[in-house]
């Protein structure tokens, strides 16, 4: 059994963000806050009483009664709330007794796909949707979300703050979108949730344990996307098998001082297999359809990956992979990486030759792979080029890396 | 940054027969050509490959019918690219595949309406 310290952090995870979803569905999206604060007033009163009673003996249907009773005392005491909000919601009586507050499996289930149509919606930036999808949906603290953006609690709470704000002046509905828009918004929740996945794999913070939640949260929605039949489409599976693909890396990609180890240095008795047959599961679903989307793609290169071993067929298919991804949208990282494949498949001469056609001059990451192909080739070439990746590179991290590569060119 | 067309011309009769090796070596070919440019974020569109079968349609209701397999300069495919000038337009067409099996590349900037 769980300590009780160790248990209200964890229930405050799993059912603040199951609580919230149905009260934010039941009052709207212009109260949403409404809906955080019964919740956050739950669990306060939850630490309080069991600090000194101990635990009920099932604490989280406490909770769901708890948070129950809240919701019923807002609508009695708010006189405003009942004349005008209770009767949009098209109640026919405004009485406190007949508000149903339905906290069933399905109905969570419901509300936290609705709440996650609602929330990766392009009226707000990028980043304020992570930040509401991370407080709202996964039950993440203030304090939490700064971490995992680098930043601090003010910045986020602003942020978070004004994209409320936002929604609620777009009068964003918290419903299942029709089935002529279905693929156009489950576009956007891809992005969002691609984006967070990002933001723990990639990220600079040093913070592992907030990188590898952001990493599990975003596969966890991806899921609940895959359960619903109305969103359960080949890219939500490709992003999914994706994201398998990628985290099963990730206990091998760092020693035990947080520092990067790559790829070809990983020891691959740390890649977590389940997750790359999950990967292929999800990818093997992904490819029943006629559509191929970008994840699918990036999940196709995933999947090489996880065979470690070079050979000429896993590099041919990883470039035509990047080949395509790169017409459906371009970026950097996808031009840097497909023309390391490219030396891979078709010698490191042409890739020379096509990297220095590439305009990323400003970018450590184009300098690390000139770097890397001068290896063989020239070695004060290849020196030059990483110390011009240490001249633009950030983070400590980053820095760490180049400084090894740059060992490699003593000749 | 202007828009260029490129159009691939070559004698269809010029073309060997292949092995399904060797196509798709020639595809791969294609492939990286574009992907080059895609990488270069140079890529508007991959345009597409033209079945030789067609049709002209000429003033007075005369229309002439394809397979064009007899002309030496087919219209075999086009591609959409950008590039600062003509003269770096020309440059890139220069690695195309198509010249490979003596065909040839037609560099055009494209004249927005």
């Amino acid at each position: 059994m769980m300590q009780q310290q160790e248990l209200i952090p964890h229930l405050f995870r799993t059912e603040y963000r199951k609580i919230t979803a149905v009260l934010c569905k039941l009052f709207g999206i212009e109260h949403i806050e409404i809906a955080e604060d019964i919740v956050s007033d739950t669990f306060l009163l939850a630490s309080e009483l069991w600090g000194h009673k101990g635990l009920p003996e099932n604490p989280a249907a406490w909770l769901y009664v708890a948070a129950k009773n809240k919701a019923k005392d807002h609508f009695k005491h708010d006189a405003i709330f009942n004349q005008k909000i209770v009767q949009q919601l098209g109640y026919l009586s405004p009485k406190t007794d007949e508000i149903e507050i339905d906290l069933s499996e399905k109905n969570i289930h419901d509300s936290q796909l609705q709440m996650l149509f609602a929330v990766c919606n392009p009226v707000i930036p990028p980043e304020a949707q992570i930040g509401l999808a991370l407080r709202i949906l996964c039950g993440f603290g203030i304090n939490e979300i700064a971490a995992a953006f680098l930043t601090n609690k003010e910045t986020i709470n602003k942020r978070l703050f004004r994209a409320k704000e936002k929604l609620r002046q777009e009068q964003v509905k918290i419903e299942f979108p029709g089935n002529n828009e279905i693929n156009k918004r489950l576009e956007n929740v891809l992005t969002t949730l691609y984006l967070l996945f990002n933001e723990g794999y990639y990220s600079a913070g040093q913070n592992i344990t907030i990188r590898k939640d952001l990493c599990v949260e975003a596969m966890r929605l991806t899921h609940l996307l895959t359960e619903s039949a109305l969103a359960n489409t080949p890219a939500v599976n490709a992003l999914l098998a994706l994201m398998c693909f990628q985290s099963s890396r990730f206990e091998a990609r760092t020693n035990q001082t947080g520092e990067t180890i790559l790829y070809q240095d990983q020891d691959t008795r740390l890649w977590n297999r389940e997750l790359i047959t999950k990967g292929k599961h999800y990818l093997n679903i992904a490819s029943q359809g006629d559509k191929l989307s970008k994840y699918h793609l990036e999940a196709g290169i995933g999947y090489w990956h996880t065979i470690k071993t070079n050979s000429p067929e896993k590099w041919e298919n990883i470039l035509q992979l990047y080949n395509q991804l790169l017409q459906i949208e371009y970026s950097p990282i996808a031009a840097l990486n497909r023309t390391y494949a490219l030396a891979m498949a078709n010698g490191i001469p042409e890739a020379i030759v096509e990297a220095e056609k590439l305009d990323l001059k400003n970018n450590h990451l184009y300098y690390s792979l000139l770097g890397e192909l001068y290896l063989s080739e020239d070695k004060t070439v290849a020196a030059r080029h990483f110390n011009k990746a240490l001249q633009l590179a950030h983070s400590i991290a980053d820095k760490t890396v180049i400084r090894q590569k740059l060992k490699q060119c003593v000749l | 940054m202007k828009d260029f067309l490129l159009i691939f011309r070559n004698d269809p009769g010029l073309m060997p027969q292949e092995s399904p090796e060797e196509m798709q070596a020639r595809m791969k070919k294609w492939m990286d050509w574009i992907g080059n440019f895609a990488a270069q974020n140079k890529l508007i569109d991959r345009g597409n490959r033209l079945h030789t079968a067609g049709s002209v349609v000429k003033p007075g209701n005369i229309v002439t019918d394809g397979p064009y397999t007899e002309v030496k300069e087919l219209i075999g495919g086009y591609t959409l690219v950008k590039a600062e000038s003509l003269e770096e337009a020309t440059e890139m067409a220069k690695n195309c595949p198509i010249l490979l099996v003596g065909g040839n590349v037609e560099v055009r900037e494209i004249n927005p309406m």
